[in-house]
């Protein structure tokens, strides 16, 4: 099972950050980034599994491909604003972690502006 | 990924303590400062290749080109 691993890795990290910070806070950040890109790691070859289904379903209920590329980038994008901003923060960079995601959110909302256009085309099509 | 990391970067973290602590109480406070500089940046280059790694793992998936 793969939950006791992370459940591991992260108790031990957590142990490990909280005997370090005491004298050495620069390396308790470095630890977290470390934990988490370990973790994160183990739980890409679920989250391909997952999104090859989404995917497989999507083409089967023939879903503009354009629009499934879309949501899997911003859900892409938000993960890695998050995981950023998350260690800014743990830093006790609150700025620079609200700069990050202002960053994310705008470049998000880039990303949306074709759907939301296909949305405005169908208003106006089902508009007499 | 190897949990092995974690352990290699706390031991790194608490070696550098250690030896700030020794350099200090001889009076050499800028062989300290040199010391815990050294030492963040061999473990940033580390984590920084591990986070490029997870980078390109998340761009390959989410098709983020």
């Amino acid at each position: 099972m793969e939950i006791f691993q992370i459940v591991g890795i992260g108790l031990v990290a957590t142990i490990l950050i909280v005997i370090v910070k005491q004298t050495r806070p620069e390396f308790a950040i470095l630890i977290s980034i470390a934990a988490g890109v370990i973790i994160f790691s183990m739980m890409l070859s679920k989250i391909v599994y997952v999104i090859d289904t989404i995917s497989s379903l999507s083409s089967r209920a023939d879903v503009n491909i354009t629009y499934f590329n879309t949501i899997l980038k911003i859900i892409g994008m938000a993960y890695i604003v998050e995981f950023a901003s998350q260690i800014s923060r743990d830093a006790g960079q609150d700025s620079i972690a609200m700069k990050i995601e202002l960053g994310g959110k705008i470049l998000i909302m880039v990303l949306a502006i074709p759907i939301l256009l296909a949305l405005m085309d169908l208003i106006i099509k089902i508009l007499p | 990924m190897d949990v092995n990391l974690i352990f290699k970067i706390a031991a790194i973290g608490m070696i550098t303590a250690i030896l700030h602590i020794v350099l200090e109480k001889s009076g050499k406070q800028e062989y300290a400062y040199l010391l815990t500089l050294v030492g963040v940046i061999i473990v940033l280059g580390v984590v920084i290749n591990l986070v490029s790694n997870l980078f390109n793992d998340v761009r390959v998936l989410f098709r983020l080109y």
